[in-house]
């Protein structure tokens, strides 16, 4: 009933171009956007940015990387945790090199040396395709991490092969380090969220974007009307790689403080991204946050109901924890096949038609 | 003969010995995949779950024993009886039946004609689940898995290759057995499937779903089976795995062992596992043997991935998969 | 966008379950679950059942009631965040995290948040230097003596001459395996062995080319930094290889009855390190058995009363209960907090008749914290598995390490550690 175009008259190709084509999802759009920057801020504590902000934020940057490579360019990847591993030791070894540079400097170049190593990694996927390349991708996962583990010039010879994030500031307020503040730690993962996903959300719906679905949807028929695949190919993985740099360089940096590279960023961590992107949604921008959101807070919040509010031993709640997310993802599945997103596109679909339902 | 070549031989037997448990492994993955072209990620949970429900049974464990104890304020554990071994794997094997047809039936039915990361996905959803339903039924300490198999060094080949060469050869007796029991597992699958009906149905729905549908072949039935096979499959690597480190929930990482030996042999081929996996078990240890002490050791970890992507490079659809035709 | 809200505004109402309490407050970051749950259930139960007994027989600590809030890490380095800032908000008073992931990142959390980090026989080894690392306590005994004490142990069995002899570091190929390589590397200049390592990467389920490389080499010793499922392989790898049991020294992590018994009899002679007295002959054992166990407020079922691991947890528990009578007596209070937690932490001491008073007499060494010595005496005993009997001994008393090597690289490591986040040294 207030859920519909109707009324809401575009009258330039602009218009009917933009991300949000509804009156009430833009307004939607702009009061998180407020609150998420205006009013959050101002009420966090530490639990909140620790527990659930900052892991879901940085997780969903992780997701709109690898959502671009496999979801946008079909190209299958099981090497989400070595390239954040890449951008963790990268951030780690220029935030200890120059550390009167900026942290943001440190985090996107961080990206772009992860976009390198991509690149690299993703050259056989012009040969190998399908599942197949899935192997590539590990290969990567497993070479990176054995390389952090083994070469101690990446951990700066210490010890036992951890890094510690040393304190660094943003224009005078600490954002890594045990004295960060906690909206501190909050608005520097959400600004990279959001110049992420703005960056994301208007490359994949431009030319770039339409040659990636191209190549994903048939690779020798976008060859044809003159689609590159190597330049396509190769641009996913660096614009996949580098959003994944970003998270991993924060995930270090600003969420975990210390990091070692089989822990971390083991292929438990390419698991998770990757069903993360699968259950939010393959090709979707808001599938990737929801995706995130599911697999972040879902063990969090599960976790609180059985041991906080009804008192269950913490092991059993752990295991029911595993069985209730996996029987989650399963009945989700047998609704609504392509995703939570789908599941949303649906809902927003009825809701435009409710409550006239012809 | 120089002793460095004895060596090397040494860790190539070895190599290969291993290469037959990944292959096992792998072998679980493969039939799922040929008759349903699901890639079912949750086959490491099997051997888990296959594992902890032989040793359950044999040791007269009782099932969610801390569940009922946590509700119940009661204070179970055992039976108080044993069962015999035998007894226990035809038990376990029931028990993988079961779950193959519980699988079909709430969760496959369902999804019939989606698309394969759909079927994936559902997959991710049983690892989930079982990752939990495992532990809270049989507990998360660490079970000792004995069938009675023979461990430890082989004598005879020892001694036999120290009268040739002056150096005993080491040869796992567990590894000896897990190869004649891969052999006789892989026979019997090949005869089931050339000779029998059913196999003829199995390898006709890996054709062909819809033709095979227009023929009067039940696909459900068909299912039921070939993830029943799968479990029964995933039993014996659990005993075989489990009987050298006992059986817990990382007893699942050794699925992640097969992923390579899959790539490498082709998704969609028996023999292709099987030397995938002897390919990958020599190539691994000779490599850590030759080049591991000057990189720093621990090679295993990745290079079992790089030998298979050099190969895949060559040969996109891996060994023995079935040739890639593309059309527009 | 809106999911994301609905689904926080729902975490938030069922976040108010917990009430503060008057308690002393000691959470137990534990895992009962995951890969290394065979390890974490009896260290968890030990360390519960510790505190039940000191609620139940003494009315908990200076008449003050002692919690417990178990949280469920499953080893996860972000599920132990989650639990830290979970807890933190109860009034905990130290923090005992039980993996070294999650020691590493608390270490300067905790310490910005004023509250002591107690990690016995784990994490961080130079946070023995009380100077630099101001909340963190690991007494009694740290890697780097532990790889000391073997060290000596084997000394003591060859006459104490090392010259030319092989040692193997068979490890875990993470932060905690590599602990103590720096270590053996010195010792090995000092004493003329050969150190090779080994690496096992995670989880260790295969090792046959590392064993098939051992039986090669055939070294004199093998030293084994393991945990998880990769004790149980290793074990039974060395017994396949006929590898002499006696020359095979775990750490004490690698030093359980879980271990030991997958492999049988073969596993009989295999020795480990440990920091604290092995089975149930101790008074204490009889309190926990009748005022815990039959009482029905046990943790786990009560099988695990006197196994390696339980006792492990009793240990640390009891010197959290000691650390916090301590910090009553030294501030006067009953209801103490977090900052005077740590007081009581670095005054700590802990004497042979004390022991005895609390039924653990020989359970452990006597020893004494300073605030620049958070590490304790170092002192290492060696156990023996006997797979007849299913049980260890201890074949030797508690031993001192080789401090003249340790002491430069823990004072090395703490000062990198102090250079890269501006420490300025607390103790003068």
């Amino acid at each position: 009933m207030f859920y519909r175009e109707a009324g809401d008259f575009k009258t330039s190709y602009r218009d009917d171009n933009q991300t949000f084509p509804i009156r009430l999802d833009r307004a939607g759009y702009w009061i998180a956007l407020f609150v998420a920057f205006c009013v959050i801020p101002f009420f966090v504590n530490d639990y909140w940015v620790n527990s659930i902000f900052a892991p879901f934020f940085i997780y969903a940057i992780a997701a709109l990387g690898l959502n671009i490579l496999t979801g946008y360019a079909g190209q299958v990847s099981l090497g989400t945790g070595g390239f954040m591993a890449v951008g963790a030791y990268a951030c780690y070894k220029l935030m200890v090199a120059f550390p009167d540079i900026n942290i943001v400097f440190h985090v996107l170049i961080a990206g772009g040396i992860t976009a390198a190593v991509g690149v690299a990694f993703g050259l056989p996927s012009l040969r190998i395709k399908g599942f197949y390349l899935a192997v590539a991708t590990l290969a990567a996962q497993f070479f990176l991490v054995w390389l952090f583990n083994k070469v101690a010039w990446f951990y700066n010879y210490s010890a036992s092969g951890q890094i510690n994030a040393p304190e660094r500031s943003v224009f005078g307020i600490v954002v890594t380090g045990p004295n960060t503040e906690a909206w501190a730690k909050y608005m520097i993962c959400l600004v990279f969220l959001v110049g992420v996903a703005w960056m994301a959300r208007n490359l994949t719906r431009g030319m770039t974007g339409r040659k990636w679905m191209g190549i994903r949807d048939m690779d020798i028929a976008a060859e044809i009307i003159g689609v590159n695949p190597l330049m396509a190919k190769m641009s996913a993985f660096a614009v996949s790689s580098f959003f994944v740099g970003i998270a991993g360089a924060l995930f270090f940096a600003v969420y975990l403080g210390a990091a070692e590279a089989g822990e971390s960023f083991g292929i438990t961590k390419s698991f998770l991204v990757l069903f993360m992107v699968i259950i939010g949604g393959l090709g979707s921008i808001f599938g990737s946050f929801a995706g995130a959101a599911f697999m972040v807070l879902m063990p969090v919040l599960l976790k609180n109901v059985l041991v906080g509010t009804m008192g269950w031993p913490t092991e059993i709640a752990a295991e029911l924890e595993f069985i209730i997310v996996g029987g989650l993802i399963v009945i989700f599945l047998i609704l609504e096949p392509h995703g939570l997103a789908q599941l949303w596109r649906l809902t927003k679909e009825k809701l435009r038609l409710w409550p006239f339902p012809h | 003969m120089p002793e460095q070549l004895l060596f090397a031989m040494e860790v190539t037997l070895n190599g290969l010995m291993a290469g037959v448990l990944y292959a096992l492994v792998a072998l679980g993955f493969v039939l799922i995949f040929k008759a349903s072209g699901i890639f079912n990620f949750a086959q490491g949970m099997l051997v888990v779950f296959a594992a902890m429900t032989l040793v359950g049974v044999q040791t007269g464990q009782i099932p969610f024993a801390h569940l009922i104890n946590t509700i119940f304020g009661t204070k179970v554990h055992h039976f108080g009886w044993t069962v015999p071994t035998i007894l226990a794997i035809i038990v376990a094997g029931a028990a993988m039946v079961f779950v193959a047809w519980v699988i079909e039936k709430y969760i496959l039915q369902h999804l019939i004609g989606q698309p394969d990361i759909i079927l994936f996905m559902a997959t991710i959803g049983m690892w989930y689940f079982m990752h939990g339903f495992a532990p809270l039924m049989w507990g998360s300490e660490v079970m000792k898995l004995d069938v009675g198999l023979a461990q430890g060094i082989n004598e005879t080949i020892d001694t036999t290759t120290y009268n040739w060469f002056g150096y005993g050869f080491f040869i796992d007796n567990l590894d000896i057995v897990a190869a004649i029991v891969a052999a006789l597992l892989v026979t019997a699958l090949v005869l089931f499937s050339q000779y029998t009906k059913q196999g003829r149905a199995l390898r006709a729905v890996a054709d062909d779903h819809s033709a095979a549908l227009s023929v009067g072949i039940s696909l459900r039935f068909i299912w039921v089976l070939v993830w029943s096979i799968a479990g029964f499959v995933a039993l014996v690597a659990g005993i075989m795995w489990g009987s050298k480190s006992g059986v817990q929930i990382s007893l699942a990482e050794v699925a992640l062992k097969a992923l390579p030996v899959l790539m490498l042999g082709g998704f969609t081929s028996i023999p292709g596992a099987i030397i995938g996996g002897l390919i990958i078990g020599v190539g691994e240890q000779l490599f850590e043997f030759a080049v591991g002490p000057l990189v720093g050791g621990a090679t295993q970890a990745w290079f079992a991935y790089v030998l298979a992507l050099v190969f895949l490079i060559f040969r996109p659809q891996g060994l023995f998969g079935e040739k890639i035709i593309e059309r527009v | 966008m809106t999911f994301k809200r609905v689904a926080a505004a729902s975490v938030a109402a069922l976040m108010v379950g917990s009430p503060v309490m008057a308690d002393l407050v000691f959470p137990s970051l534990s895992y009962r679950t995951g890969p290394f749950a065979a390890g974490g259930i009896p260290y968890a139960d030990g360390f519960a059942d510790y505190m039940t007994l000191l609620n139940e027989r003494d009315g908990g600590i200076g008449g003050v009631a002692v919690s417990v809030p178990e949280c469920e890490t499953a080893y996860n380095t972000e599920k132990g965040v989650e639990c830290y800032e979970a807890t933190k908000g109860q009034g905990a008073l130290a923090y005992n995290p039980l993996s070294t992931g999650i020691t590493y990142q608390l270490i300067p959390k905790a310490t910005a948040d004023d509250i002591p980090l107690y990690t016995p026989g784990y994490g961080r080894t130079s946070a023995a230097n009380g100077d630099v690392f101001s909340h963190v306590f690991n007494f009694p005994a740290n890697y780097w003596n532990g790889a000391s004490a073997a060290i000596n142990h084997v000394l003591d069995l060859n006459g104490g001459d090392l010259k030319g002899k092989k040692i193997v570091l068979l490890h875990f190929n993470g932060a905690y395996g590599k602990e103590p390589i720096p270590t053996l590397t010195k010792l090995g200049e000092k004493h003329g062995f050969d150190l090779t390592t080994i690496p096992i990467d995670y989880p260790g389920q295969e090792q046959k080319a590392q064993w098939l490389q051992i039986r090669r080499e055939k070294p004199d010793y093998v030293l084994f930094w393991g945990w998880g499922v990769m004790n149980q392989v290793a074990i039974q790898e060395a017994a396949n290889i006929r590898y002499p049991m006696d020359q095979f020294i775990g750490v004490w992590w690698s030093g359980a009855e879980h271990d030991v018994k997958p492999a049988g009899d073969k596993a009989t002679g295999y020795k480990a390190m440990t920091f604290h007295g092995v089975g149930s002959d101790y008074p204490v054992f009889a309190d926990l058995q009748k005022h815990v166990v039959d009482a029905g407020k046990a943790a786990g079922d009560g099988s695990n009363v006197g196994t390696v691991i339980y006792n492990r947890g009793v240990y640390a528990a009891m010197m959290l209960a000691e650390a916090a009578k301590k910090a009553q007596e030294i501030h006067g209070v009953a209801d103490i907090t977090s900052a005077q937690m740590r007081d009581g932490l670095e005054q700590l001491e802990i004497t042979n008749a004390r022991m005895a008073e609390l039924g653990m007499e020989g359970f452990g060494p006597e020893f004494k914290v300073s605030c620049a010595n958070h590490g304790g005496p170092g002192a290492i005993a060696i156990q023996q598995w006997d797979a007849a009997a299913g049980k260890w001994s201890l074949i030797s008393d508690f031993g001192g390490s080789d401090m003249d090597v340790i002491q430069p690289l823990i004072d090395a490591d703490s000062a990198a550690y102090a250079a890269e986040n501006k420490i300025e040294p607390q103790c003068n």
